[in-house]
């Protein structure tokens, strides 16, 4: 129980200090601003990863449909750097000045209703939060009060990102269609886009990552966390003992949600676009796949996933093309098949012991430091 | 949006849309009703249905091309044989990937989804590999070319007429077999009470891989009948994957007559929406329609009363 008590017991914290020390200090001495905005973009996975921890490891509600909320918040930021992009004098040579270029093209002459609010930076940051946030409540109020879970709701969330994604690309109008909202440029009249800015932006998600894991190690740690554990494993006995399954289920959900949120507005600021490619089926299973890979029981480790695997297909995609999608469909059966827990689970069965003996043979050493650098083994 | 037709324009534009609607019917009965044996009735999730649905296009596409090089005389009859291989080329790749992958992943209908996504991504990166990323269009028979003229206003394709009677009888074919045949009942013994079914010598694991086969040969005919009506590509199975289990799901999934209804409706709303609007409006308010609905009525049109 003592252990319990601390906010993180002894591998969590080499853990803290392994992805501190990488993300903070590693990561931004070792790469150039390129390599390193390369990562801000992994790294808004990992927001998702994270949420699908609680959601699918935790709770064990698998949805499909992470994109969806991925793609709302990065819609959200991105329409309120666009709108500063448009502004009347950047968009004098369009027929109507002032309005987004693709709403222009579109023959649209006013800016539209829904679009009116963000101009203002408050809004935009409360919606990034509240429009998934209530989108996934809505969801996840129809379908868990009803009792619908597990393969249903795959299905339906996916069904979901489908509608979304077609929603987009067919309103080109109002959205930008399947090329996005592009040529993002200013926040508040601070260029995002020199390197100088990329990497305030890169330090500034970081810390959001960081505060993101701590919500999610302390919701691991309540009694909320225990309830969802135990839910995954035993439904109905939950549901006998007085709790409400279906409020804890929107609660996880929801979270998911807005983790994921989260991430697609640092997308968008750091990546400078967003597009509909980043909302459908195919990019909603990815983020699952980069969950399953880091390990679905771990906060850590979904990060790691993220990094990782993205990392892989980067590099791998620029050289062999080919290989890329085999590589990724072995990886994922290989992860399903023989280690469900994925590197994390590798990592607690084959490493986390020999670190134990090593720390139980010399305690008094100074060992930290060299076990921390160690645990950023999983990155090669 | 009715207001610049007459009367009688609508009624044309109802029943031609709603041919077209027959057609794109045809498809989904013919994906879902492999979709509906092996998740009604195993509770798999196989997300690399579409992929086995393009191993029975590109089968056709390769006999089409065979027939075309070195039996020309018989080319209007490549197709029946083409069907019986693209059937027999799924259904093995089913039964081998069920034995290599499934059967490990009874347990975990989930993961079950997640394996077999990776397995569709390695499925159409080799078809893209053996086959190229271009898409292929198979060359059809004189006899299936051209149309019926049913009225002044109303003309039907041949080549729809056809694939809506094959649908007709590869339905009724596995009504029989899963109602009828002694195999059908062992099936449907091992969904209901596996243990149960095991202790009274079914064989359930060949069952199993059975079972799985045959929805993944259906797979194979459907993609078969889908080269007459489109061509086919490594992706044309993805664009079909969350529409089949959409109409799985609203159908009630253990119910072949849920599947068959839901396939209508689906199909139908959304090809009679479709000349009224664009046809991406028209696909979401469908999907809309679809999930609204199973958020009120979520275990489906048809659904079988079990005690879970």
């Amino acid at each position: 129980m003592i252990i319990n008590s601390r906010f993180f017991n002894r591998s969590e914290l080499m853990g803290f200090i392994a992805l501190a020390a990488v993300l903070f200090v590693i990561l931004p001495l070792t790469l150039d601003v390129f390599r390193l905005n390369l990562v801000a973009k992994y790294l808004t996975y990992a927001f998702v990863a994270l949420g699908l921890v609680l959601c699918w490891g935790y709770g064990g509600i698998l949805s499909l449909g992470q994109g969806v909320f991925f793609g709302l918040g990065g819609y959200c930021m991105a329409m309120f750097l666009k709108l500063e992009a448009s502004s009347v004098e950047n968009t004098k040579i369009q027929s109507t000045p002032g309005i987004p270029d693709f709403m222009d093209w579109n023959q649209i002459t006013a800016l539209p209703l829904f679009w009116q609010p963000f101009h203002s930076l408050t809004f935009t940051i409360l919606a990034i939060i509240l429009v998934p946030g209530l989108f996934a409540l809505i969801i996840g109020t129809a379908m868990f009060k009803r009792r619908v879970g597990g393969t249903y709701f795959a299905i339906i969330t996916q069904a979901v990102a489908a509608i979304l994604t077609i929603l987009i690309v067919g309103q080109q109008g109002y959205t930008g269609g399947i090329n996005g909202m592009t040529d993002l440029r200013t926040l508040k009249g601070w260029d995002i886009r020199p390197d100088h800015a990329k990497i305030i932006l890169y330090f500034v998600e970081v810390v959001l990552l960081f505060a993101c894991i701590g919500i999610a190690q302390f919701i691991r740690l309540t009694k909320l966390g225990r309830i969802l554990v135990a839910m995954r494993e035993q439904e109905d006995r939950v549901r006998f003992s007085g709790y409400s399954v279906a409020n804890f289920k929107i609660f996880a959900f929801c979270m998911a949600a807005i983790f994921a949120a989260i991430g697609g507005a640092m997308f968008a600021l750091n990546v400078g676009f967003m597009s509909p490619s980043f909302v459908g089926i195919v990019p909603s299973i990815e983020m699952v796949i980069y969950t399953a890979v880091g390990g679905r029981m771990s906060i850590f480790g979904a990060v790691w996933g993220a990094i990782l695997v993205n990392f892989a297909k980067t590099s791998l995609s620029e050289s062999f093309p080919q290989l890329w999608l085999f590589g990724l469909g072995a990886l994922f059966i290989a992860v399903v098949l023989a280690f469900p827990n994925g590197l994390s689970g590798l990592w607690a069965d084959y490493v986390q012991p020999r670190i134990d003996r090593l720390f139980a043979s010399r305690k008094t050493k100074a060992g930290w430091t060299d076990n921390s650098v160690a645990d950023g083994a999983p990155a090669e | 949006m009715f207001g610049d037709y007459s009367i009688g324009d609508l009624g044309s534009i109802f029943v031609m849309q709603g041919f077209a609607g027959l057609i794109l019917f045809s498809v989904y009965v013919l994906m879902a009703l492999g979709l509906a044996i092996i998740f009604g009735q195993m509770g798999v999730i196989n997300m690399a249905h579409g992929e086995f649905m393009i191993l029975g296009a590109y089968v056709t596409w390769m006999t089409s091309n065979l027939f075309q090089a070195y039996l020309p005389s018989l080319f209007s009859g490549y197709f029946f044989l083409a069907m019986i291989l693209a059937f027999l080329a799924s259904g093995a790749l089913g039964m081998l990937v069920e034995w290599g992958l499934i059967r490990h992943l009874y347990k975990r209908p989930l993961d079950t989804l997640l394996a077999t996504w990776g397995l569709s991504l390695m499925l159409q990166q080799a078809y893209r590999s053996v086959f190229g990323a271009r898409e292929v269009g198979v060359e059809l028979p004189q006899w299936m070319l051209g149309s019926l003229r049913v009225t002044d206003s109303i003309e039907v394709p041949i080549n729809g007429v056809f694939v809506m009677c094959l649908t007709v009888l590869i339905t009724i074919a596995v009504a029989y077999v899963l109602y009828m045949s002694r195999w059908g009942r062992q099936v449907r013994a091992v969904v209901q009470n596996r243990i149960m079914a095991g202790a009274v010598g079914i064989n359930t694991e060949k069952v199993d891989r059975y079972t799985f086969g045959l929805g993944c040969g259906i797979a194979g005919v459907a993609g078969s009948a889908f080269t007459m009506i489109g061509s086919t590509g490594p992706t044309s199975g993805q664009l079909y994957i969350v529409d089949t289990f959409l109409v799985v799901v609203f159908g009630g999934a253990a119910s072949l007559l849920g599947t068959i209804a839901s396939a209508f409706s689906i199909s139908q709303t959304q090809s009679t929406l479709e000349f009224f609007m664009s046809g991406s409006m028209a696909k979401v308010l469908t999907l809309l329609a679809v999930v609204g609905i199973l958020m009120l009525r979520p275990q489906g049109l048809f659904a079988l009363k079990v005690r879970k």
